[in-house]
């Protein structure tokens, strides 16, 4: 804590020199990987603003309000200001430079993306001149940043939250549009939001009821949180069951006014859950770090596959969807049981990588010519009928939705059951402390068997539902990217949360789909996303309390020790006892 | 409950050694047909296999190095290692490019290539300080897998950086007039390049071993991998050695970057990082992770088994295309000795801790 006296007049320049170098490297990068052009086809705002311009300057805004906000209880108001517009110039310079070098030289032979377009985008089309104008640009924007950081609390709360409301119904429009246009009608609607973007009066519009009602929030909201806490009991039960019956009708009535892409996108979302659940069992609640989930995937796709396929128009298939999927399920157990069973004396990151080897080992072996007469090498095997039940066929997403649903609930419920189980328990014994938990009696082979095995289960559901929704399996839809998918779902929603999984599954799986713009540096962020989330939120977004203590419980205690690696008594642990 | 835990491990343990056995009998039964009564290949084929081996393997080898040297300060797998071989050979596949259309490629052939290394090797060990400055110093004493995912989220966000920086397609290396000819040696030939690749790894591993051996800085890495406390108490800086240590890594396999460049013919591209790194990490497991010497033993005997085993073990079975199955070779072979030696041909107690 600073004191007020010691609230220096001068400015920290090297704090300044730091903050902007970082945003103006950051908007460098995003125009050097082309994020700025790829996002500049889509507009946020129709002919105000775009989402790759959004991208570029919001960096820039953001290094002056992040600037502000670390100088907060150091510098004076209006050194913070002063501060975020060199900030905002400083970010201008590297883009600067380089649009300017690449004005004389070929640089685009090697970096593909500093294009004339990028130029367009960063000059706002000024030519050579822009330049100069676009360092003013990100100035403004640093000040700006800073700005908003000064505001009191009262002002900044509303303002951000409407900002980053905007930005997101504005990224989400497509989704809007969808949902809003057959109440509203076509006419209307084209006046509002458009399938890519918001109409300039729309977002004003937003930007002021999100922001009015988060003053609101912001003033009133204790009253009534209070006022709902002050009630009593029964109406209170009355108010949650409420709540869950409309939220159980939204979710069985959403397909019909989604549409069919919007269904389509749900279903990914619901199968990912059905996937993060399964390994969550492994890799949230019992530790066991399972980079080869997309094995158990690929089991129970291809046993649906063989055992449903017609083998060509006119074909029969050998049993029904219903009769195959439990031994879709039943398939991916015994693999994970048979992939487990090796592992079992591994730990940490050596049973990160052979999990891995198993599940790359599937995939070249599903690709090879060897195994080809089974289950079709890289053609895959096509012809899955779709599934019926009493004479109701499920043809298309918005029909799979209702299966895929059912198997999401019965995951979700079987994962709050293990949960507080004894099973569980000793699933969480293990994850903090093999050692110990084995000298507590925990019998480490069958808790760890019985992790992978139902985690497998899990994975096998989902694959069997998948190859009947897609009616064809190829060998290409069981990349590692799947495994890696699955895992950040998980660690970004919050490692052994249900709630987290799907909230994971959401951000990452169904927002990507909405944004196809995205699709290109999908991995890119997810990589970003990981890191950034272990440096800052290890636990994840909605993380489960045990987790949340545990990575954060000591850190009210002093660190003992600058030395990495801990205490020495820490070193002593971990060669003296670990066999 | 004694009965019942021993049970369960027998069960476990017998298991295990049928796998063992199993594997042991498929790989002698392959071998025999092969060998024995097919004889499909003659003296010259096997050679040139594992000629081929062993430059693919000196390759392994100089990546396998920075996941033992990494793991031998910081007891963690640097998962991103494979990526940062791929920023070397990627990045100096552009000065190559440069130097092939000038001609200097081929009149200083030896001068240019020492260049592209260099270039490399500069562009990769900063990418690999980088990485251990952003993603995992903040996490030195966080749980365990905490850094893993740091890695493993590390890895794609650098995949998709060179992606987006250099494009998406694949690029080959220009040709090297001096390294296309065969050597002729009595009945046996070989290209050119397969020794030139070998004997260059084969420097620099001996080059890195003189380092770590002789000088002070490779004795204070030393000391760090030892104890880093004791190692504090001396006087070494330990960040400073950490960062030497990657550095030393991430130049290694910007080298082996530029001659996977030269080697393959299949050019570069992003994620030409992911099955090397993979294969090395074995290689580095497989001759005791955290030991030197280990590392480039495993490398090249993971780089002659690839290369012989499709043809000697699975054609033996009658499994038909075999070569599909040259990293399926691989990946069997991580998962085995992760299973039945941890520590690897020339185990440390090191390994140990892990194990």
């Amino acid at each position: 804590m600073q004191n007020q006296t010691n609230q220096t007049r001068q400015m920290d320049w090297r704090l300044v020199g730091r903050v902007g170098g970082l945003a103006g490297i950051i908007a460098l990068y995003t125009g050097a990987v082309g994020m700025v052009v790829t996002f500049d086809q889509r507009s946020l705002i129709v002919g105000w603003l775009t989402l790759g311009q959004a991208l570029l300057f919001g960096a820039v805004f953001a290094g002056g309000y992040l600037l502000a906000h670390k100088t907060a209880e150091t510098h004076s108001r209006n050194n913070q200001l002063f501060g975020g517009l060199v900030a905002g110039a400083l970010a201008g310079l590297p883009m600067t430079a380089v649009l300017l070098l690449a004005q004389y030289i070929n640089v685009r032979s090697v970096f593909v993306n500093i294009s004339p377009a990028l130029f367009n985008i960063v000059t706002l089309g000024y030519d050579t001149a822009g330049l100069g104008l676009f360092i003013g640009v990100t100035a403004v924007l640093g000040f700006l940043g800073a700005g908003v950081r000064i505001l009191p609390e009262g002002a900044r709360r509303p303002l951000l939250t409407a900002l980053i409301g905007v930005t997101l119904v504005g990224l989400l429009s497509e989704l809007f549009n969808q949902i809003l246009r057959p109440m509203l009608g076509r006419q209307l609607m084209s006046q509002l939001i458009l399938s890519n973007a918001l109409r300039p009066m729309t977002a004003l519009v937003l930007f002021v009821v999100i922001g009015g009602v988060s003053a609101l929030w912001t003033a009133k909201g204790e009253n009534v949180r209070q006022a709902i806490a002050d009630l009593p009991t029964v109406r209170r039960t009355q108010l949650t069951w409420g709540g869950r019956s409309l939220g159980i009708l939204v979710l069985l009535t959403l397909p019909l006014f989604l549409g069919v892409y919007l269904s389509e996108v749900l279903d990914n979302v619901g199968l990912f859950i059905l996937m993060g659940l399964g390994l969550n069992i492994a890799v949230g609640l019992a530790g066991l770090l399972d980079l080869g989930y997309v094995a158990n995937y690929a089991i129970g796709a291809y046993i649906m596959a063989i055992l449903t396929t017609t083998g060509g128009p006119g074909g029969e298939p050998i049993m029904s969807f219903w009769a195959a999927l439990p031994f879709s399920v039943i398939g991916a157990m015994i693999a994970g049981f048979v992939f487990a069973l090796p592992v079992l004396r591994m730990r940490g990151d050596y049973l990160a990588i052979a999990t891995l080897g198993f599940g790359e080992i599937t995939r070249i072996l599903v690709l090879s010519d060897w195994m080809s007469p089974l289950i079709g090498g890289a053609q895959g095997i096509l012809f899955i009928p779709k599934p019926d039940l009493f004479g109701f066929v499920f043809r298309g997403p918005q029909q799979f939705y209702y299966i895929i649903l059912a198997g999401c609930f019965l995951a979700v419920f079987v994962s709050w059951r293990l949960n507080n189980s004894r099973i569980g328990r000793k699933w969480m014994a293990i994850r903090e402390d093999e050692d110990v938990a084995a000298s507590m009696g925990i019998n480490l082979v069958k808790t760890k068997v019985l992790a992978f095995t139902l985690s497998a289960a899990f994975g096998g559901l989902a694959g069997g539902i998948f190859a009947a929704k897609l009616g064809t399996v190829f060998p290409q839809s069981f990349t590692l990217l799947i495994s890696i998918n699955v895992l950040s779902l998980i660690l970004v929603g919050g490692m052994g949360s249900v709630i987290g999984v799907v909230l994971g599954a959401f951000v990452l799986v169904g927002l990507p789909e909405l944004l196809r713009e995205f699709a290109e540096y999908r991995l890119l962020l997810y990589g970003a996303l990981l890191i950034v989330m272990m440096l800052v939120r290890p636990e994840g977004l909605w993380p489960s309390e045990a987790r949340a203590r545990e990575l954060h419980g000591d850190e009210e205690e002093p660190p003992l020790d600058e030395i990495p690696g801990g205490t020495g008594l820490e070193v002593e642990i971990e060669t003296g006892v670990r066999p | 409950m004694l009965r019942r835990q021993l049970e369960n491990i027998n069960f476990v343990s017998l298991f295990l050694l049928v796998f063992r056995i199993t594997i042991i009998v498929l790989i002698l039964v392959g071998s025999f047909n092969t060998l024995v009564i097919d004889r499909t290949y003659s003296g010259q084929q096997w050679f040139n296999l594992v000629m081929s081996g062993l430059a693919q393997g000196s390759i392994y080898a100089l990546i396998a190095l920075g996941y033992t040297l990494v793991y031998g300060v910081l007891l963690m797998i640097n998962f991103a290692h494979g990526e940062v071989f791929m920023a070397g050979a990627f990045t100096a596949f552009f000065v190559a490019d440069a130097f092939g259309r000038s001609g200097f490629l081929n009149q200083q052939p030896i001068l240019a290539i020492l260049i592209l290394i260099l270039v490399a090797a500069l562009v990769s060990s900063s990418i690999a300080i980088l990485l251990e400055r952003i993603a995992y110093r903040p996490l030195r004493n966080a749980p365990r897998l905490v850094p893993l995912i740091t890695a493993i989220g590390a890895s794609f966000f650098l995949q998709y950086t060179f992606r987006g920086l250099y494009g998406s397609g694949f690029r080959s290396y220009p040709q090297v007039a001096i390294l296309r000819g065969t050597w002729q040696i009595g009945e046996l030939s070989i290209p050119i390049v397969q020794p030139v690749v070998f004997g260059a790894a084969l420097l620099m591993m001996l080059g890195l071993y003189w380092f770590v051996d002789k000088t002070r800085t490779g004795r204070a890495m030393r000391a760090v991998s030892e104890d880093k406390q004791a190692a504090a108490l001396m006087g070494i800086d330990i960040n400073k050695i950490i960062v030497i240590t990657f550095a030393l890594g991430g130049a290694l396999a910007g080298a082996a970057g530029v001659m996977n460049g030269l080697y393959r013919p299949q050019g570069v591209s992003f994620i030409m990082g992911f099955f090397p790194g993979i294969k090395a990490f074995t290689a580095a497991v497989l001759g005791g992770i955290g030991n030197i010497p280990g590392a480039m033993l495993g490398g090249l005997f993971l780089g002659v088994f690839e290369s012989v085993g499709p043809n000697l073990i699975l054609e033996g079975l009658g499994i038909p295309s075999a070569n599909q199955l040259k990293d399926a070779i691989a990946f069997t072979m991580l998962v085995l000795v992760l299973v039945f030696r941890p520590q690897g041909i020339l185990g440390e107690r090191l390994a140990e801790k892990k194990a």
